[in-house]
């Protein structure tokens, strides 16, 4: 049964993929979606079997690589905390299948759509029951690849091909940072098991490596190295470019790949080595300072923009930000709270503006919606509740994980923790305010669309709303019923055991009320003022803009960062690239080399022919200075 | 003595080009001569896969040594295979019919020529990978010049004369010191056995010179930064069958020599000149892959790319590591099917558009899915994406080099990421994108024979990603054992 949850949707990509001609548009959708959701009630049991009976298992299923001291396996480690993302992923896996069926429903590519989203699944789960770093690493650039796919998937778009590379690429300097973090733990372990590494790590806790002259402590290097891999896959702050472009793969693909799973990697990664971050303060307060960076900064672009998926995805790069500043104070327990939560609510929004777009008929700009909540009642509906339960709303599962996150930085005790809990709290609110300015934007106001009529806007068909109650029923619930589970006081003991490691407990105080109530209560309070900013006044925020015109252009730009990389590394590596070829090999090593010395000789030989110019008075010539010049020689000797 | 598999191996293609020198060449019998020569070079493909099951991967001894008199007290014709030959007489049998095979429309003058050519190559290739006197080995190694020389000289493109002088400038001016240093390594010991070589070593005050005569034609024929630059002209100029045999086969030669005779001969040298192989490594990798980056003609990226793809190799062996010299025999072999079927996949293309640049195309994935699907396995395959063969190879040497130093490492890492660069901006702009020559609307899909050679590169490169045990596991003992021997010879110093 383990071992099924990997193959199925394995088996349902290969089916689709190869033989979707074959067997039809229909069957395709509908093998691969059944298959991958019998892969989701199997986790649910496998989950079920973990939470209750305390199932831990390690299964190899055959070998990898086998070169010298090097031993890797093809390998199912199934844990508590392989089993909360086995649930995330395939759960919302086989909803988001189910969902296309009715959103590309238009599309002529289905099976290779399906098949995509299948092969996804497999390498996701690949990456997350790994029990080595190789393997993993395996998962890793499969779902970037997936990612690829998918975010090309309309290849005829130049904007969507450019953001499929740029995924790709970007998401490689990440990987670049992770491969030499692999390379790092075999050199100092000779093995890349996790158990093993994980073994050895406290027997090294002083060991310092000499690179260009600067010493650094080993685990401190290794974290950071893991921790940039880490970055590139979940979009933090300098590698975050690549996550809001990739919006123009289709829809479904966002709420799977780029919202719910692939991009939750890295913070699955960063809670799987726990046992080795947890010895490096250094590299734990970096991740949280670049958490919370990324956390204020995606949420104050997200406060500007246009594109309703755009302002999502700056959305999910902000919640990964929070994700990893609990792992950076320690909670990593917390993080995959927050990670398992998420996913249900931010597929949830991502599926719901799916269906605003399908609705709109393909109109992703927020300023051309509005006053549509009555057309569309369930869209709204759904909407509201992931919105609700993504800005923190008392008692829905935001507001269990994410208070959870800011209460665990300020209970840290240190410098970053409380900077960390400020920001966090800043940024709920600004969570709060572009949600709200979404939703308000989308559905309240008048109606601004000038190509479709609002007659013609229309409710989506039921195979897609379904998914969205399933989901919903998650962001409502999952956060109260998985409380304890997840975060309680035993937690660490009952649940998660081996699978996170923590060198001192976690803090079983209280913050003061005053700092519980805070954050609630700038949610709360954040829905009328977003209502009064985006509906009743609306003068308002235009003239906030007018007033701090380059402020705004700044956060509409994105912080420039796009441009920034475009100068730096795009630009230049041409530059570099044309350089090398047609000055340095062109003309210096072939100008030298092969064409150099092929034009001397040629040069010499004509010289040398003008010898042999037949005058046999020039002959007695050179013959007669020639022989004077030799019997001066003898004679002067 | 039993049956001379090897020597049988050698001159099998050749019998098979004997023939060909009969048949006059005409569009009519066309047909015939291809199936003769494909007919032989499968004979020769069993042949090796027989080899490699009689193999015994227990001992790095030489097996299957064929040892006669050629020249008295001289020069014995002495050939025989241990685990690191065998895979690359395996990677020429086998790419070689796959070559053969793709010969439809391409060359129809002098088929029969040109089928020779190849043949007399694959036997000159298979000589190179056992031979074990250094004399034989030289005489094959720049045997394969030859034909290659007039491959590219009769059948090749618009420069290909000025691209065969300059192929054949280049790899010569190398092999002339080479040849000076067999003879000097006789003059010094008396043999040129490498059997009896590698027990005898070679006196430490002479290392470093021939090492270095050595190391100007492998650096040559690999091909290492700086003297690259005939490699994309070659490519460029040969026809598409010439492309693949040069770089699948051809290239790697001088890996394979690096390893038999650089490490095996000269430990001493091998270890002084360390510096300098990883130096020369690691601009290869980064400077061609940004040169790559900058194509315009689809081959030349291609042959661009290989250099750096070899770049990985020579490092890999320098790094003197188990998962070192696995990983670049595993680059090697993998970077044979893949860049061999690259340079298929231009051909296809090149075969119905006559054109290989780039922006003569876009938005063909539409017209031609099936081809689509295959370049891109191969255009993963090439950015060693995991699952991949590519991959296997590449991680392995990147593991070694980082025990051995840091920052080589570090920098060919790099390489990784401008790899995926070139190689997906590659296929997006011949493969995706709106289609706006409307002269591709014609072009038809793959047919079967293409089909066929291409799924034959594309399932060994999946496969060996998925499971390289079949690799490693031949090639295991002879390469931990020659460590161990280098490892002894550099301690005792000779």
């Amino acid at each position: 049964m383990e071992l099924s949850i990997i193959a199925l949707p394995l088996v349902a990509s290969i089916i689709s993929g190869f033989f979707g001609k074959f067997i039809g548009d229909r069957n395709s959708e509908i093998v691969t979606s059944l298959l991958v959701t019998i892969s989701a009630i199997f986790s649910v049991l496998v989950f079920y079997e973990v939470t209750v009976n305390q199932y831990e298992e390690n299964i190899i299923i055959a070998t990898w690589i086998n070169s010298g001291s090097l031993n890797v396996n093809w390998s199912m480690k199934i844990d508590a905390l392989s089993s909360v993302m086995l649930v995330v992923v395939t759960s919302v896996s086989a909803l988001v299948h189910i969902y296309s069926i009715g959103y590309m429903s238009h599309d002529p590519h289905k099976p290779r759509f399906m098949a995509y989203l299948s092969l996804f699944t497999f390498a996701m789960l690949m990456l997350v029951t790994s029990d080595n770093f190789i393997q993993l690493f395996f998962g890793w650039e499969g779902v970037g690849l997936c990612s690829y796919f998918l975010i090309g998937f309309w290849f005829k778009k130049e904007t969507a091909n450019a953001a499929a590379i740029k995924a790709f690429v970007v998401n490689r300097v990440g990987d670049f940072g992770f491969a030499l973090g692999i390379f790092l733990i075999f050199y100092l372990f000779g093995t890349v098991n996790y158990s093993e590494v994980f073994e050895l790590i406290p027997s090294i806790t002083d060991k310092k490596l000499v690179f260009l002259g600067i010493e650094v402590n080993a685990i401190n290097l290794i974290c950071i190295l893991l921790f940039v891999g880490a970055m590139g896959k979940s979009a933090q702050i300098l590698l975050h470019t690549w996550l809001p472009d990739a919006m123009e793969g289709p829809t479904p693909v966002s709420a799977l790949i780029h919202a719910a799973t692939m991009v939750t990697a890295g913070v699955f990664l960063v809670v799987r080595c726990s046992p080795i971050y947890e010895y490096s303060e250094l590299a734990l307060n970096i991740i949280t300072i670049v958490g919370m960076s990324t956390a204020f900064f995606a949420a104050s672009v997200a406060l500007v923009q246009n594109d309703i998926k755009k302002i999502i995805a700056y959305s999910t790069c902000s919640q990964l930000g929070y994700m990893f500043f609990a792992a950076g104070v320690g909670a990593y327990n917390v993080a995959m709270f927050h990670l398992f939560t998420h996913a249900f609510f931010k597929a949830l929004l991502f599926l719901g503006s799916g269906s605003v777009i399908h609705a709109f008929k393909d109109e992703q700009n927020i300023n051309n919606m509005g006053g549509v909540w009555k057309k569309l009642p369930y869209t709204y509906a759904l909407m509201i509740i992931g919105t609700l339960a993504l800005t923190g709303f008392p008692l829905l599962s935001g507001f269990y994980s994410k208070d959870a996150i800011i209460e665990f930085a300020y209970l840290r005790g240190n410098t970053t923790g409380f900077y960390a809990a400020g920001i966090g709290i800043f940024t709920a609110f600004l969570t709060s305010i572009y949600s709200w300015r979404l939703l308000f934007k989308t559905f309240h106001g008048e109606y601004n669309n000038k190509n479709i009529k609002i007659e013609e806007t229309h409710e989506s068909p039921f195979v897609m709303i379904a998914p969205l109650i399933l989901l919903s029923i998650g962001a409502v619930f999952a956060g109260y019923a998985f409380k304890e589970l997840f975060i309680g006081y035993e937690a660490a003991n009952n649940f998660w055991k081996d699978s996170i490691f923590f060198l001192k407990p976690l803090s079983k105080d209280h913050p003061p009320f005053w700092f519980l109530i805070l954050t609630p209560t700038l949610v709360i309070l954040s829905i009328p003022i977003a209502y009064y900013l985006f509906v009743k006044n609306k003068r308002l925020p235009e003239q906030i803009v007018t007033i701090n015109k380059p402020l705004y252009n700044f956060l509409l730009n994105k912080w420039y960062f796009d441009e920034l990389y475009d100068v730096l590394f795009v630009r230049s590596s041409k530059k570099f690239g044309l350089f090398l070829w047609k000055f340095f090999d062109l003309k210096i090593i072939d100008g030298l080399g092969p064409d150099g010395i092929s034009a001397m000789i040629k040069k010499f030989s004509i010289k040398a022919n003008k010898f042999q110019s037949g005058f046999i008075y020039q002959y007695a010539f050179i013959m007669l200075v020639g022989f004077s010049a030799l019997l001066t020689f003898l004679i002067v000797k | 003595m039993n049956f001379p598999i090897i020597s049988s191996l050698i001159l099998l293609p050749t019998i098979g080009a004997f023939f060909l020198f009969f048949t006059r060449s005409s569009e009519k019998n066309n047909n015939t001569v291809k199936y003769v020569a494909l007919f032989t070079s499968f004979v020769n493909f069993f042949l090796s896969i027989y080899l490699w099951v009689l193999f015994d991967q227990t001992t790095s001894e030489f097996q299957f040594i064929e040892d006669r008199v050629w020249i008295e007290n001289f020069i014995n014709y002495k050939v025989g295979i241990d685990g690191i030959s065998i895979l690359f007489i395996l990677l020429t049998t086998f790419i070689t019919p796959l070559c053969i095979l793709s010969i439809n429309n391409s060359i129809k003058n002098r088929l029969s020529e040109f089928l020779i050519a190849v043949l007399i190559m694959e036997s000159f290739m298979i000589g190179v990978f056992c031979s074990l006197d250094l004399v034989v080995f030289y005489l094959f190694f720049e045997a394969g010049l030859i034909p290659m020389f007039l491959i590219i000289g009769i059948w090749g493109g618009a420069r290909r004369v000025y691209s065969a002088f300059k192929f054949f400038l280049y790899t010569l001016l190398g092999s002339v010191l080479m040849l000076v240093a067999i003879i000097s390594i006789y003059w010094i010991t008396g043999t040129t056995d490498v059997v009896e070589l590698y027990k005898i070593g070679i006196d430490v005050k002479y290392q470093n010179l021939l090492w270095l005569a050595f190391f100007s034609s492998f650096a040559v024929k690999t091909p290492m930064w700086p003297v690259h630059t005939w490699l994309p002209d070659a490519h460029v100029e040969a026809p598409t069958a010439g492309s693949v045999l040069l770089a699948a086969i051809l290239l790697k030669m001088a890996g394979y020599g690096f390893i038999r005779f650089s490490l095996g001969l000269f430990p001493v040298a091998s270890e002084v000149f360390t510096p300098l192989i990883y130096a020369l490594s690691v601009i290869a990798i980064i400077f061609t892959s940004f040169i790559a980056l900058m194509q315009e003609d689809m081959k030349k990226l291609i042959a661009y790319s290989s250099v750096a793809h070899m770049g990985f190799v020579t490092l890999g062996i320098f790094t003197l590591q188990q998962q070192g010299i696995e990983g670049s025999i595993i680059q090697m072999i993998s970077h044979g099917l893949v860049a061999a079927a690259l340079f298929l996949c231009v051909g296809v293309v090149y075969d119905r558009m006559h054109s290989r640049l780039i922006n003569t195309y876009g938005g063909i994935v539409s017209i031609i899915p099936k081809y689509s699907v295959l370049f891109m396995l191969f255009t993963l395959a090439a950015l060693g994406l995991p699952g991949t063969s590519g991959f296997v190879g590449e991680f392995l040497i990147l593991m070694a080099a980082f025990k051995d130093n840091f920052l080589v490492a570090v920098i060919a890492s790099l390489g990784v990421i401008i790899g995926a660069a070139y190689m997906l901006w590659l296929y997006k702009r011949v493969v995706f994108g709106k289609l706006l020559n409307n002269n591709l609307k014609q072009m038809i899909d793959l047919n079967k024979s293409e089909l066929f050679i291409l799924s034959c590169l594309g399932i060994p490169t999946l496969f060996f990603g998925f499971y390289p045990d079949p690799l490693i596991n031949t090639i295991e003992v002879s390469i931990s054992d020659l460590i161990e021997m280098y490892n002894y010879k550099l301690v005792s110093k000779f």
